[in-house]
């Protein structure tokens, strides 16, 4: 259940590396109950955002609260409440499974024998189980995004903050996680996720924000920033001179986008007009599909190659 | 919009709980986990210091202020342990931790603020100091090197010493772009220290302004002179001015260093 209760706040949050601005003045609630998605390209600022959250880095300018707690001032207060789940693999090395799970437990107070319950059960819920006396450096990736994950719950939060959460992974391993994201979420658990992923943002986020050079430019539920932006269906077309001044003079106000010689057709006009469309002019290697959170994504932060 | 200036000075007091201990308390398992691999070198190297350079070297020179050369060493050796103990700790291992393992990074996502890491990590540096020189006392006491029941205090002299070594290997850590860089502390401080001390000869065979450079500026010296002190129950004035160095020098460079390391991973 999400509730209209502002779990996190930020108002004209701003953070500044030397001369970089990663996070340019953003404003934004997440509610309690929600998972939301912070989407962007590489160098957005979603990640140095996430950061601040958790108090990891300190802000250079506006307000931040997360459970009515400030972050410069009350940054215990408000780990105790929060998981993460970093974008970096940064399990102990030095341990195993369970061990890793367990010390990050004690750096928490949760007393020994509350710490091997919480271990054992999430090990069983993140089917780590028979990994449990592994060292770390015998897992697969998804075995170690799946250990951190589990590390990130055993303090029982309030609060999910998920960098990335599947980046590397498999389709098996990444829809595993899913599945297990889903399943805390029905718990109650607030989820903060940032990802490349728009098909994974638009199965699991209630909501997402979508940055760009630092700002917040859109924010939304997935399947209303689609209907926003690019109507229900998008038509790929070959570059084929002939057909395209067909389709404009048929769809004066569509928008034309050229990927390298493929070109996507997006209009506003209700579902089935690029059907009627074909009946009255076939065309050869045309592709009707529905328009999806992507082509929000690269409508508003473009198609040049950031990094 | 509140503008939050964070430049903390390279000497303001860190806040610390008792979450330095859990740190501790990691380094502690990690280290009971691999103690054979752990334990053997600081066993072996004194034995061959003392057989090299006691038995053999020892057998050309003559006693030092009238104390047979292998019992001048050997408090040396001790002395030597509790540096090398916590200066490799700090800077190669520490190292390891932030910039490869990210383990820091792991802990300060929990309760555990930056400060108590690096506490908890220095604190655990003195700790290998005070095991390492623990064990070689142990040898040289069971070759019979030991002529006081003082020797009983140098464990604390140890831990003490090992937060200092730590504290000043800290510092380096927080400045180290690559593992490669601890080269210079280790070739152009320890290696000095290691033979400049007072620890194979006496300190003031060397000329007046050498010997005062030693003092001012390798700590080492100061160790050495205290332990040498309390091995051969041998206590004079001047192990008083050690102990203030020491003391002075650890509270200057653990708050040094804390900051520093503060600065490197908080940006």
């Amino acid at each position: 259940m999400i509730s209209s209760e502002a779990l996190i706040k930020a108002r004209g949050l701003t953070k500044k590396f030397s001369n970089l601005t990663a996070v340019d003045g953003i404003d934004f609630e997440v509610y309690k109950g929600e998972c939301i998605g912070f989407l962007g390209p590489n160098g957005a600022g979603k990640t140095t955002t996430v950061r601040m959250i958790y108090c990891f880095l300190p802000l250079t300018t506006g307000e931040l609260s997360v459970a009515g707690m400030s972050v410069t001032g009350q940054a215990r207060e408000i780990k105790r409440i929060v998981g993460v789940a970093p974008q970096e693999d940064n399990l102990d090395p030095d341990f195993t499974v369970v061990k890793n799970l367990l010390v990050y437990a004690r750096y928490f107070d949760i007393p020994k024998a509350e710490a091997a319950k919480r271990a054992e059960e999430q090990l069983n819920f993140f089917q780590l189980q028979e990994k449990k006396d592994v060292v770390i450096s015998e897992l697969s990736t998804g075995m170690k995004r799946r250990l951190i994950l589990a590390r990130a719950l055993i303090n029982e939060p309030q609060i999910l903050l998920l960098d990335e959460p599947t980046t590397g992974l498999d389709p098996q391993a990444r829809r595993l996680v899913w599945e297990e994201v889903r399943t805390l979420r029905k718990r109650g658990v607030t989820i903060i996720l940032t990802t490349h992923y728009m098909e994974e943002a638009a199965a699991l986020c209630d909501r997402v924000l979508i940055m760009d050079n630092g700002k917040i430019i859109e924010q939304g539920a997935p399947a209303d920033l689609v209907k926003k932006h690019v109507g229900e269906d998008v038509l790929e077309v070959d570059n084929d001179e002939k057909l395209m001044e067909t389709l404009r003079k048929e769809f004066p106000s569509a928008r034309f986008e050229a990927f390298g010689d493929r070109i996507h057709v997006f209009t506003s006009q209700p579902h089935g007009v690029f059907q009627s469309f074909l009946k009255k002019f076939p065309s050869k290697n045309v592709t009707i599909r529905n328009a999806n959170l992507e082509d929000v994504f690269l409508k508003l932060t473009g198609k040049g190659l950031r990094d | 919009m509140t503008k939050i200036t964070d430049s903390p000075s390279r000497f303001s007091m860190p806040k610390l709980t008792r979450n330095v201990w859990k740190v501790w308390r990691r380094n502690l398992d990690v280290f009971m986990k691999t103690i054979r691999v752990n334990f053997l070198p600081s066993l072996i190297e004194p034995l061959l210091y003392l057989l090299a350079l006691g038995l053999g070297l020892g057998g050309f020179v003559q006693p030092i202020e009238g104390v047979p050369y292998v019992n001048f060493i050997a408090p040396a050796l001790v002395a030597i342990s509790i540096m090398y103990g916590s200066f490799f700790e700090c800077t190669y291992a520490s190292f390891v931790r932030m910039f490869f393992q990210k383990t820091f990074d792991a802990i300060i996502a929990t309760p555990i603020s930056v400060e108590e890491v690096i506490a908890g990590e220095l604190v655990w540096g003195a700790t290998r100091a005070t095991i390492n020189s623990t064990t070689v006392l142990a040898v040289v006491a069971a070759f019979g090197l030991v002529s006081s029941p003082l020797f009983l205090l140098v464990p604390l002299l140890a831990f003490l010493g090992g937060l200092l070594f730590s504290s000043i290997a800290m510092c380096f850590t927080a400045v180290a772009s690559n593992v490669d860089f601890f080269n210079y502390p280790a070739f152009l401080l320890v290696t000095p220290m290691f033979l400049l001390s007072g620890t194979f000869f006496p300190l003031s065979t060397l000329p007046l302004a050498v010997q005062t450079g030693v003092q001012i500026f390798l700590p080492l010296a100061h160790v050495v002179s205290i332990t040498r002190g309390l091995v051969l129950g041998s206590v004079e004035a001047s192990m008083l001015l050690s102990l203030v160095w020491i003391l002075v020098g650890t509270f200057v460079f653990f708050v040094l260093s804390i900051n520093l390391m503060k600065k490197r991973l908080i940006r």
